[in-house]
């Protein structure tokens, strides 16, 4: 198992006739991804990389129902920041189930007014400003790895659950376990933001409940309570499962945003040294330097007998 | 900026019905005594910085009459705030106080919603009072539960005559946050005065940078998050995110680490970008700015980037590094620095860690492009750690003697020539030094140019209209840079820098 993503789950892309959409389907396709539909209003009728393209979210369902047979589970939205929240609505109210919001520059009052609609029509969603979700040797939807075949080299299959407040750091922190022969059961990078529809903590249990999944690495950062709710977790023993975690911004000064707009430290609260305290306190393994990770994390699979790569299947 | 100084945000009150103090914001001593004598009454004198702790740095002053107002507010004015000059301060009434409450509207991002949270019994210091202080949820539609408001207020030692007012008052600020696209809001104190109004005494807000492209009215000139007012090179950065949304790019300077040698440094990519300025500053380094090129950016982007970062002044270095594993393709930030490297014939070491898809390719096309600069060139791959690129840098910058050096910018001598052929393209012109292209060389060109040039009569030109030519500054820019690797400079993108180029 996986989570959120897998080879069977159908998945629409909003936005497939722009240019990212379009790169991002060839990409998703050729790792196996089962993407069956696309929309952009006003392109209804077209088709990209053989997908027919429809002007709704809703007849895209409908298609994905009638001539297939399937139902869909996932839309991944590629529009322009300003129209996210609209696309996302859309889907919610589509009924689909999933989202992955991968636009940067998301208003946060619209981040929170997506967050509403689907809490009260019972869907989630990763991002907005995320690269997505990767299961090695499964499928991926967003766009980490870049190519399909460099996101095959990268990452190998195994029983590591990636979570990344980074886009850049989940593909990094992937490869670096793969090249210490670590392989992995999924890559979530949960987006930059400070509103986020999945978080940390949410998805440390959702590896807690996976089965393949048996160790989580962190890439955290300064800004926000993800890390010290997740800190609270593993001291509830609600994440049991063993954490090892590296968190960015030791450098980073109060009051000024470092790229990611989550990333701020703001009234004393979210700094580094919080961060890395509750999460040791918990019994998180913290490494200082990145570069330790890999080093970190096979040492720990060791210890709890865990294999470092999951073989067949 | 996305921080409002209380000024600002004290007239998005008023305009959202709530009562602030009369007075006005003053930029000099004159004006000061002027705003004093037309309130004819005891006045406050507060400088507008954006900090905390105004009173405990003798950034408040009270004054009887519009003579002792204008000596404090000559006083404040020549006042600073880390590096920042005092530029204005706000005169107002002095206000009757009966009592305080302690109103912050914020986002909660573990709820994903805002809140409020209220203190009845006043702001100061509202640190070490959590239980005092009460959480209020906040619709997102920036709606609050009244109800529970007057509750709160009519177990609290305000007069119960003016406890309605005072919640139209709590509603009024959450109301404004959505309005506005708040990220937080603070009225702190909001006052209750013995002649029994309620008014808004002080406040901070802050804008959600994502969201001003929508709010033209609030005035906001650089929708990023600092803890100073933008220098100048960061409104010249800002500007050039403005014009080109191709990838994102992020620059803010950041006070020096006294003692330490500084350098510039080039992230890509948020939390690589966080990491690697983690692994440089450990390395002994003060870092002069905090950059982040990512989301692929256009290679105009990325040069113009690397020209802001180098016009940096006392920079020994130039350390460049992302996540390591970059999905995008690399290629086109080599490109884009070789430029930048090339056209400031650089003159301080640089690394650049390349890591991530078209590695191989980024590397060469870095360090070849520089090969006959002053000052070493080198890059690294995804294999490459950020300890061990912050490494090899300590080593070439200490073998350059690390020392600053001065740099200019160097056109070479066929731009604006009458005899060169020039095209237009976004932001910039493109000049082809056709004296100096025999067959070989216009070959060279051609089979560089991705399609836009051809070979007509033995030298470069235009393959496609002028106007499908604009957007290509990336497959130009490459085409320069290869061109200039084969030995034979003659095509030129030039993209002034709007601010750093125009004198």
């Amino acid at each position: 198992m996986s989570i959120i993503i897998d080879e069977k789950k159908s998945v629409i892309v909003q936005g497939i006739t722009g240019r990212e959409g379009r790169a991002r389907t060839k990409l998703m396709k050729e790792f196996g991804t089962n993407v069956v539909a696309g929309c952009t209003p006003g392109k209804g009728g077209d088709s990209v990389l053989d997908l027919p393209v429809y002007d709704t979210v809703l007849e895209a369902c409908n298609y994905a129902e009638s001539y297939m047979g399937e139902t869909v589970d996932v839309s991944v939205i590629f529009v322009p920041a300003a129209l996210v929240k609209t696309a996302a609505i859309e889907a919610i109210e589509a009924g689909v189930k999933m989202l992955l919001l991968v636009p940067d520059r998301v208003p946060v009052w619209d981040a929170m007014e997506i967050y509403a609609a689907a809490s009260s029509n019972g869907a989630r969603f990763v991002g907005p400003n995320t690269l997505g979700v990767l299961s090695p040797g499964r499928a991926v939807i967003g766009m980490i790895g870049g190519r399909a075949q460099s996101a095959r080299e990268w990452f190998k299959v195994g029983h590591v659950g990636i979570i990344s407040r980074s886009g850049g750091m989940t593909s990094s922190c992937g490869y670096y376990l793969g090249r210490a022969g670590v392989g992995l059961s999924t890559l979530v990078h949960v987006g930059g933001d400070s509103v986020l529809g999945l978080r940390i903590p949410e998805v440390a249990l959702m590896f807690e409940s996976d089965p393949e999944t048996r160790a989580i690495v962190v890439f955290g950062e300064i800004g926000g309570s993800q890390e010290e709710q997740l800190a609270e977790l593993i001291a509830t023993k609600k994440v049991t499962k063993p954490v090892i975690a590296y968190i960015g911004g030791v450098a980073a000064r109060e009051g000024t945003r470092f790229s990611h707009a989550g990333a701020i430290i703001e009234g004393g609260k979210g700094t580094h040294a919080g961060k890395v305290k509750a999460l040791r306190e918990a019994g998180a393994a913290v490494v200082s330097a990145f570069g330790d990770l890999p080093e970190a994390t096979v040492e720990i699979l060791n210890r709890h007998s865990i294999p470092l790569q999951r073989s067949g299947s | 900026m996305a921080r409002l100084h209380e000024y600002q945000g004290k007239a998005l009150l008023a305009q959202a019905g709530l009562n602030v103090p009369r007075g006005s914001v003053a930029a000099s001593p004159d004006e000061a005594h002027r705003v004093a004598a037309d309130l004819a009454c005891p006045v406050v004198i507060k400088i507008q910085a954006w900090t905390t702790g105004r009173k405990a740095m003798g950034g408040v002053a009270f004054a009887s009459t519009p003579g002792e107002a204008g000596e404090a507010a000559q006083r404040l004015l020549a006042m600073k705030v880390g590096a920042f000059p005092v530029e204005q301060v706000i005169v107002e009434e002095q206000l009757p106080i009966e009592h305080e409450v302690f109103v912050s509207m914020s986002i909660d991002d573990a709820a994903r919603r805002p809140v409020l949270l209220l203190a009845v019994t006043g702001g100061s210091g509202i640190e070490d009072r959590v239980a005092d202080v009460n959480r209020i949820a906040v619709g997102v539609d920036g709606s609050i539960e009244r109800a529970g408001v007057a509750a709160m207020l009519a177990a609290s030692r305000i007069g119960a005559k003016v406890q309605p007012a005072v919640v139209d008052a709590i509603a009024r600020i959450a109301a404004l946050a959505r309005k506005i696209e708040a990220r937080s809001l603070e009225v702190n104190p909001l006052v209750t005065t013995r002649d029994g109004r309620v008014v808004a005494a002080d406040c901070r807000m802050t804008i959600d940078d994502y969201a001003v492209f929508r709010h033209a009215e609030l005035g906001i000139d650089i929708a990023r998050e600092l803890d100073h007012p933008p220098t100048r090179l960061e409104r010249i950065a800002y500007a050039i995110e403005q014009d080109d949304h191709r990838g994102t790019f992020y620059f803010a300077q950041l006070p020096p680490d006294p003692g330490k040698p500084l350098i510039g440094f080039h992230g890509a990519g948020g939390g690589g970008s966080m990491m690697s300025m983690d692994a440089i500053t450990t390395a002994g380094f003060s870092i002069a700015n905090f950059t982040d090129t990512s989301g692929n950016p256009s290679v105009a982007k990325v040069y113009r980037a690397a020209r802001i970062i180098l016009a940096q002044s006392g920079l020994v270095g130039y350390f460049g590094s992302g996540s390591g594993v970059a999905s995008q393709e690399q290629f086109h930030s080599a490109y884009g620095l070789a430029k930048a490297f090339v056209e400031m014939n650089l003159a301080i070491p640089a690394v650049i860690r390349l890591g991530g898809n078209s590695e191989d390719r980024a590397v060469e096309i870095l360090e070849d492009a520089c090969r006959d600069l002053p000052a070493p060139v080198r890059g690294f791959k995804k294999d490459d750690t950020p300890a061990k690129c912050a490494e090899e840098f300590s080593q070439l910058v200490r073998q350059c003697g690390c020392k600053p050096a001065a740099m200019t910018r160097c056109v070479p001598g066929f731009v604006g020539s009458a005899r060169a052929r020039s095209f237009p393209i976004s932001g910039g012109r493109v000049w082809i030094d056709v004296d100096n292209c025999d067959d070989a060389v216009t070959e060279t060109a051609v089979r560089h140019s991705a399609g836009l040039f051809k070979n007509e009569l033995g030298k470069p030109a235009l393959a496609v209209a002028e106007e499908e030519v604009a957007t290509k500054d990336s497959e130009l820019i490459a085409c320069e840079i290869e061109c200039r690797r084969a030995g034979y400079p003659v095509v030129f993108v030039d993209l002034p820098v709007p601010g750093l180029d125009d004198t």
